[in-house]
């Protein structure tokens, strides 16, 4: 799977955000050899469009959208953000672009300052790009905490700590939004959260796309989260693109090996579907700093051949919107994942 | 296996009795702000080889649970009240040198996080042999061939190699591996899983829990899976305890608990977790608000304040275990999902918009069960 190509992306000029041949590399201390966090991946974003990025830890899933958000710059390839190159800009020419696109991060009580109240943080963007003065602050402050579920009136004056880990989160988004941004990369939102504050931020991310027209990158490693928020879901694995679909197909009929195993290795909540041992992948994710030839996956595939050791898989098409990187894809409809069980 | 003289062994152990029976225990820990009442009255019995499996959301006090009944929390500042009957003898009493002879060699547990429940400074086969040499007086060679065994039944390839290694030197589903191996060194009857596979990614997670199960029905160990996730519990698991607050609000075996089951809790928790199966932008059902607070925890049933099922009476009365009317199944609810009170109590709240504790309820959600 380890897949490059761009077979998958869509025409430029219907994208809000297109990173093309994205690679991103860092160097291990002194020894010359390189972590090979992201090598060679392309993806897509339409306006209004929810891009789910799901894979393992250390699949180079928050290298992808730190690099798109240039953070740092990638090592090659180009991030073109309604039209305009992100990889060739100025410091200065990439900061007058910076408003409109946020990021939220997995632990919401570390990403707030511990010392400063609430309302001066979520104003502060306002504040350095001067969009608002006195008063009116106040009030774009206190409409975006009221729209994201927290009472502006008892919260404005407290600081982080008075907070729960689900309210820091919803504090987290007010202040992505006040600038009105295009794009919020989310990168694990709800990872760090018990499952009944999980749910109420999901809805409220899903609410806060419509209200403010927003476009996402949501970034997680659960994949029934991910399949829940987003319009198109990208599998990664050690740094390569696997599969590229619309959620409900992938998960109905995953054609990428990889991604027929990490479904068959999430646990259900219901005791009368039967575990299948068989489909659980033996082995651990190889290191990203000698990453196997060809196809990343062969290691731990029980389809890999020797083709898939020499010659690295292109993303191809094999339905509509649906695309995989691997020599040897599963057939339609595969009884591996509960949902295609049902 | 010559067993070092087990305190209390002889005396008080009655094999007849179940392996583990837990009655009432209270844990309350004692802070600047006050008394923060973590466990709060839990009971229940396991039978030997059997699986329990104890969920709920963090603060719900599932951790601090499995902590008290092994013994593992510092005298001071802890309040412990009720009995922990282990074959019998009562283990709650016991002081930390004599729960020393129990720890290891009768129950074992495995920590959430592989990286710090290992020593960093000790290889990894001198971890493993310290507890059959205490325990089981093993010879130096007995004990290098049960450590390469152990390992090896715990699917970590070359095991003679990595009694050398540091615990940094693996990853970390090895190293869970390795504390698994740890915990089993001196065949317990009764392994506690603290979580054992948060802190790993899915496809580990998979490996991990087979090879528990499969460890489990080898050597007829009763295991206690502590987690949030009841994807973990749903195919692992006999009985599954709901924690909320310090207390079990429902138990029931596993089956039942997925298919019958009558606290809003529990319905509420299914209803929040987004599903596979789900078809994509499938609206979730959240639960409002947040956890109580265990230092002053609301009067009435602790859940109130989020349910909307909530009427007056759960608001001043504090619903007792019930009997659900078939074996092992029991909750605590005055107005139960599925039964006509629960329905009327719905209704009743669909009608008025809200629940009585002000969870606003429309008709749509009425529908729902």
């Amino acid at each position: 799977m380890a897949g490059s190509g761009t077979e998958h992306l869509r025409p430029a000029g219907e994208t809000l955000l297109r990173a093309e041949n994205l690679t991103v590399e860092f160097p291990v201390g002194r020894t010359g050899l390189k972590v090979h966090a992201v090598s060679d991946i392309s993806i897509d974003v339409r306006e209004g469009e929810t891009l789910g990025l799901v894979g393992e830890s250390g699949c180079g899933k928050s290298t992808t959208g730190r690099a798109m958000m240039q953070l740092p710059r990638p090592n090659a390839g180009s991030v073109l953000f309604n039209g305009v190159d992100l990889t060739t800009l100025s410091p200065k020419e990439l900061r007058e672009v910076r408003p409109q696109m946020q990021m939220i991060f997995q632990d919401p009580i570390s990403s707030l300052n511990p010392r400063r109240r609430v309302a001066d943080i979520v104003g502060e963007p306002l504040k350095i790009w001067k969009r608002a003065e006195g008063a009116e602050v106040d009030r774009i402050v206190n409409e975006t905490l009221e729209n994201v579920g927290i009472d502006p009136a008892a919260a404005g004056g407290r600081r982080p700590h008075q907070f729960s880990g689900g309210q820091c989160q919803r504090i987290c988004i007010a202040r992505s939004l006040v600038l009105n941004p295009k794009l919020i990369i989310c990168d694990e939102p709800v990872s760090a959260l018990d499952v009944s504050v999980q749910a109420q931020i999901l809805n409220l991310l899903q609410d806060m796309k419509r209200a403010y027209n927003l476009t996402l990158v949501f970034i997680a490693h659960d994949l029934a989260v991910v399949k829940n928020v987003s319009d198109r879901v990208a599998v990664m694995y050690l740094g390569k693109m696997c599969e590229v679909a619309p959620p409900d197909d992938l998960y109905a009929q995953p054609a990428h090996p990889y991604t027929a195993a990490l479904l068959g290795s999430i646990p259900v909540p219901d005791p009368s579907i039967q575990l299948a041992e068989e489909s659980t992948l033996a082995g651990e994710i190889p290191s990203p700093v000698a990453p196997p030839s060809g196809c990343r996956f062969r290691t731990r595939c029980p389809r890999a051949t020797d083709m898939c050791a020499q010659v690295e898989p292109k993303m191809r098409k094999i339905g509509l919107g649906h695309y995989v990187a691997c020599h040897f894809p599963l057939d339609a409809p595969v009884k591996i994942s509960p949902s295609a069980a049902h | 296996m010559s067993r070092k003289d087990l305190t209390g062994s002889a005396a008080g152990r009655d094999p007849n009795a179940p392996l583990l029976d837990v009655r009432d225990i209270k844990t309350h820990f004692r802070t600047e702000r006050g008394t923060v009442r973590a466990v709060d009255g839990v009971s229940f019995t396991l039978q030997r080889g059997r699986t329990l499996g104890v969920v709920g959301e963090s603060g719900s006090g599932k951790s601090v649970l499995s902590k008290s009944i092994m013994g593992l929390l510092p005298r001071r500042n802890v309040l412990r009240e009720g009995q922990v009957l282990y074959e019998g003898l009562d283990v709650s009493v016991l002081d930390e040198n004599q729960m020393r002879n129990i720890w290891g060699a009768e129950m074992s547990m495995v920590f959430q996080d592989p990286m710090t429940s290992l020593n960093p400074v000790m290889k990894i086969g001198k971890q493993i042999k310290e507890s059959l040499y205490l325990h089981l007086n093993m010879s130096k060679d007995d004990a290098h061939d049960t450590a390469v065994a152990l390992l090896s039944s715990v699917n970590i390839p070359e095991p003679e190699q990595r009694l050398e290694e540091y615990p940094h030197q693996l990853s970390g589903g090895m190293r869970q591996r390795v504390v698994i191996a740890i915990a089993l060194a001196c065949g317990p009857k009764l392994l506690f899983a603290d979580e054992p596979t948060t802190a790993l990614d899915v496809t580990v997670q998979a490996q991990i829990l087979n090879l528990l199960q499969q460890q489990q029905h080898e050597r007829h160990m009763a295991m206690i899976l502590v987690t949030h996730d009841l994807g973990v519990v749903a195919g692992r698991t006999d009985d599954i305890a709901v924690m909320y607050a310090g207390r079990v609000v429902e138990t029931a075996p596993t089956a039942t608990l997925f298919t019958a089951m009558r606290h809003p809790y529990t319905e509420a928790l299914m209803a929040s977790i987004p599903k596979l199966t789900d078809p994509s932008h499938t609206r979730l059902e959240a639960i409002g608000g947040r956890p109580p607070d265990l230092i002053n925890p609301p009067a009435g049933c602790k859940f109130a304040p989020r349910c909307k099922y909530a009427q007056d009476r759960c608001l001043q009365e504090d619903p007792p275990l019930m009997d659900a009317g078939e074996p092992g199944h029991s909750f605590r609810c005055f107005y139960p999902v599925g039964t006509d009170a629960g329905a009327q109590a719905l209704a009743n709240n669909a009608a008025a918009g809200r629940s009585a504790s002000g969870v606003p309820v429309t008709l749509a959600a009425s529908g729902s069960h």
